[in-house]
This record gives structure tokens, sequence and C-alpha cells, in this order.
């Protein structure tokens, strides 16, 4: 046991004080979503705020009925679904993307600074515009076009971000190898880079599928007749607020950490294989 | 150099390569490697020439644009930007001055405002977590562990994070009852929901670990061996953030502090939701313009609202070159 010389202590009471403030900031950042997990088991006849009026799953048992709101089921498969496509295509192109950075080519440059604009430009912008140049042009906007476009610029640069990220800390030689053996392109990609990359590959489609599940404000004017779920829920705020509203959001919220959970698990799994 | 290696090993393995030319040659065919650039960049870059340049395209030319019944017709006008400077003010035609501004750039004001309010906050209550995830916690499992807590609220949704400030704010609201009971006021007070107060704070609480990333990142670049060199030399710990910690993280604060700039510029959810509609942001004028189909004034204000937003990271990388952390 070394001696508790002031030089110590100072550092034992600065880790101390950050360690407490970390504690803070956490409630801080999942604090009032706790709150609204707890109330949207509020008893029947309590309302938006505490104290609680007792517990039910009154709140939850309106949510499966499809009188009270609009179309919900519809709008949460409608969601799904545009996460998957948009996940997938994310995947795609932000490791083909990563893998032409790999050399300099011509406009590589203005490439990369157009995709990271999709990072810059509010949705609200691109919502604007693409709406507005639909209209003129007479396409009716709809969540797999419209939604669909605007949701992967949003979300590519960050796949991209990760896959460069990938191959920055590649071994090529590995590649080489295989191509002195006189492995065609294919297979290289197939045997060699694909399983070295897969988790990269898996960290991208999160961002896709979360980034584009509950994307609001590049939606907005772009789904068209059909509602997705975050449009569904803001839909909702222009009516009397009802607990019925924190369930659907504490619905959505565990949805999203399973998905997290998920994509986290098949990472973690992956990276220890590649290996 | 060069030829010296050239003399010691030319001929040893069949012929290799001789001269510049041949070398060129040579380094040509090791570069056809790997899969057609132009295959690999073509659908993404359509993809963004479709989605994202063409809609930005769009809004530069509708707002010179006319606003007609069925939508809008190519005559080419500047009615929508006189509107946006000259109509309500800025040119104040009474007294023939500058001085009036108009209520469309007075909420760009405001909305700018808010941003740096609100990105100022951000820093202040982020940086200490990146600085303590980054220096303080030692095992790699830990850091990663406690970062990630850190980053979930990210992937889950602002609007529903926003919804869960309701039941904090109002009148019979958690804070209120909080500060009842730790007797700090004695009656409900009001100032929290639907007010500058408690938008900001929901604003904070929803961004602020869009900065606890990138600061993170560029703190834990950071060589200990620096820290450790200047702790011999006598540096006491406030001259070992000065002189190295904080201009080390700072292109981590400016893509942090960039990310949340252009975000709450463009941001109307939460303004919608914690303040009831009851402030205007940019956001929201351009989706009432769009409402009311008066679609080349909703665009003079989008080019407005870009316009600002270039000039606001244009000044963030001038004092900070984030180009090395890219």
């Amino acid at each position: 046991m070394a001696r508790w010389t002031p030089e110590r202590r100072r550092k034992a009471w600065v880790k101390t004080g950050f360690s407490v403030y970390y504690m803070i900031f956490v409630v801080f950042i999942y604090g009032p979503m706790i709150a609204m997990f707890i109330l949207s088991f509020q008893g029947r006849r309590g309302g938006t705020s505490f104290p609680m009026r007792g517990t039910s799953l009154y709140w939850w048992g309106k949510l499966i009925e499809p009188s009270t709101v609009g179309d919900l089921q519809g709008a949460m498969m409608r969601s799904l679904m545009l996460a998957l496509i948009v996940m997938v295509i994310t995947a795609l192109f932000s490791t083909m993307l990563a893998m032409a950075f790999r050399k300099k080519f011509y406009g590589s440059g203005l490439l990369f600074y157009t995709v990271m604009a999709g990072l810059m430009v509010p949705g609200i912008l691109l919502s604007l515009g693409l709406a507005t140049l639909m209209r003129q042009m007479g396409i009716p906007a709809a969540w797999w076009s419209s939604a669909l476009g605007v949701h992967v610029v949003w979300t590519l640069p960050f796949g991209f971000l990760v896959m460069m990220a990938v191959f920055n800390r590649f071994d090529s030689s590995l590649e080489e190898a295989a191509r002195d053996m006189g492995a065609d392109e294919w297979t290289v990609f197939k045997e060699i880079t694909l399983p070295l990359i897969t988790p990269g590959i898996v960290a991208a489609g999160l961002f896709g599928f979360t980034l584009s599940y509950d994307e609001f404000a590049r939606t907005t004017l772009l789904a068209g007749a059909e509602n997705t779920l975050p449009l569904d829920i803001n839909a909702s705020m222009t009516q009397r607020i009802r607990p019925t509203l924190f369930a659907l959001g504490t619905a959505s919220t565990v949805f999203s950490l399973a998905m997290i959970g998920l994509f986290l698990a098949i990472y973690t799994v992956l990276y220890r294989r590649s290996r | 150099m060069q030829d010296f290696a050239q003399a010691q090993h030319s001929g040893l393995i069949g012929g290799q390569p001789v001269g510049p030319s041949q070398v060129a040659e040579a380094r040509k065919t090791r570069r056809e490697v790997g899969f057609p650039v132009g295959w690999l960049v073509a659908p993404a870059t359509l993809w963004l020439l479709v989605f994202l340049v063409l809609p930005l395209i769009s809004i530069i030319v509708f707002s010179f644009w006319t606003s007609a019944k069925g939508g809008l017709v190519p005559d080419l006008t500047l009615q929508y930007y006189a509107g946006y400077f000259y109509n309500e003010g800025f040119f104040d035609q009474e007294h023939r001055n500058f001085l009036t501004l108009s209520v469309f750039i007075r909420t760009l004001g405001s909305t700018f405002y808010f941003t740096a309010v609100v990105m100022v906050l951000c820093l202040i209550v982020g940086y200490p977590i990146a600085y303590f995830l980054a220096m303080q916690v030692q095992s790699f499992k830990w850091q990663m562990a406690l970062f990630l807590v850190c980053m979930v609220p990210f992937w889950t949704s602002y609007l529903i994070r926003a919804v869960a400030w309701l039941p904090m704010l109002g009148r019979r609201g958690l804070l209120n009852s909080l500060l009842i009971n730790l007797d700090i006021v004695d009656k409900p007070v009001s100032f929290l929901l639907y007010s500058e107060f408690g938008y900001t704070m929901a604003l904070v609480q929803i961004y602020v670990v869009l900065c606890v990333g990138p600061i993170f990142f560029s703190l834990s670049k950071i060589d200990p061996a620096i820290l450790e060199a200047a702790r011999d030399m006598g540096a006491t710990p406030f001259q070992i953030f000065r002189e190295i910690i904080g201009p080390l993280s700072l292109p981590g604060v400016a893509i942090g502090m960039i990310f949340i700039f252009v975000i709450l510029m463009g941001e109307f959810a939460t303004a919608v939701v914690v303040y009831g509609g009851k402030t205007s942001t940019t956001g929201t004028v351009i989706l009432n313009y769009y409402a009311i189909a008066n679609y080349p004034f909703a665009a003079v204000n989008a080019l407005m609202l870009m316009l600002s937003m270039m000039i606001g990271v244009v000044v963030i990388l001038r004092i900070v070159d984030i180009r090395k952390e890219l």
C-alpha cells in the first residue's frame, strides 16, 4: 500500500469529482425519458404529470385500439421498412465509397465534401427543396421514394466515416498475398476483404437504421399521404396530450434500444471472429 | 541513394525495372488492383446529385420564381427578397434609414442567438464529460462502456426526447416538485414549460451528446507521454490544460460545435413540442410559408438560413483548422 501523498490524494479527489459529475450527467440525459416511461403506466384517471394515480396498462391498451390514434401499426411498419431499406443502402454505398477512397482519384476531394454536406445541410432545407421540386414536376411524394432518398443523404456520411476508419487500419498485404496467388478481384473481396470489414459494415448499418427510424425533419414534407412513426407522434402533439403519447414514446424508444443492443451484439461477435 | 540501390540489386532476380520510365510503368500496373473506382462511386454520386444537390439548386431557382394559383411559374422576380428585407422594415420607408429589421431577419437573429447560447452550454456541460472519459478512466473497456452510455440517446428519437420533457416542466412537473421539496420555492413556478428557460434546457439535454463524441475522440488521441513530460517539468494541472490539452482538443470542439450549430439552426420540432409553438424559429417560418403554398418566400427564408449557416461554419473553421482531424 503506497502512502497517501498529497499528490495522490488530490488526484483521487479529482477523479471522484468527475465521477460524480458523470453520474449527474447520465441522470440529466436519461432522467426525462425515464420519467416518461413511468408515466406511461399512469392510472386510468391520472394525467400527464406526477403524481401517479395508481398504475395500469390502460394507456398502453389504447395504443393497440385502432380507433384512437390513426393508423399507428401502419406507420410503425412503414418506419421499419424505410429504416431497413436505408440501412441496406447506407451499408452498401458507404462500403463502396470507402473502397474507392483507398486510392486517389479524380474529383475525390469534391465527392468527399459532397458526402459530408449531407451531414451539414439541415433537413428542413432538403425537405423544402425536394418537396417543391416534386410538386412542380407533378411527382407525388412518398415515404419509399422521396423520404428514402433524403434519409440516405443524412445517414451516408456516418456510415462512410465508419468505413473510412475501418479501411485506415486495414492491412492491404493480405489482399496482395491473395492476388499474388492468382485470386481474381471478386475472390479477393469475398474471401479476404469482406470478412475483415463486416464489423464495420454492421456499424454503418446501425447508423443507417436508427437515424432513419427516428428521422422527423427530413420526412416532414416528403412522406406523402402515408405517415411514418415520427410524423404520427408529431401529429398527436397537436391534439390534447395524453399518457398514450408517453406509451407510444416508450414503445418506440424501447424498440430503438433493442435494435441498438442487437446491432452491438452482432458487432461484438463479428469483431471477435475477424481478429 | 537510388542509384546505389539499383546498382546493388539490378539483375538479381530476372529483369528489374530500370530507369524512371520503366518504374513508372511498373507502378501503373500495380495501381490497377481493386474494383474500378468509377463503378464504386457512381451509384452514391448519382444518389447525392438527385437528393442533395438538386434540391439545393431548386431552392435557389425557386426563390426567383413567382407564386401563382397552381404553384410556381418561372417569371423571374425579386419581390420575395424585397419582402424579406424591405416591406416590414430593414429599410424604414418613413425615416429613410436602415435601422428597423424585418420580422424575418429578427427571427433568423433569434434563432442564431438561441443556437449560440445552446452551443456554449453544451460545451460547458459536455467538455468535462469527454475529459473524464478520455483522461480519467484508465481501462479501455470501461472507457468504451461509459462512452456508449453517453452515445445511446443519439440513436433514439429526438422528437420523443422532446416529448419526455413535458412531464418534467409543467406547473405540476417534476422540476417544480423538486424545487418545492428542496424549499427553494414555496409555490410552483410557471416559468418552466413553454418558456425560454425550459426550451434551452431541453435543447442542451437533447444535443449535448453530439459534442461529447468528437471532443472525446480528439482528447483520447493525445499522447500521454506529452502530459507526463509537462508534469515532470513542473507544469501545474491548469498550465497543462491551457498549453496542451486545450489546444489539442480544439479540432474535436470545432467539429462538435459545427454539428450542433447546423442541426440547431434548422431545428423546429423541439420548438413546437417544448415551447408550444409560441416562438418561431426560421425552421417554423419556412414550414408555415410552405403550408400556405407561398413556395418562393419559403425558399428565400431557406436560402437566408443556408447563407447564415455557411457564414457560421466558415467562422468556426477560420478559428480552428479541422482538416488534420478528418
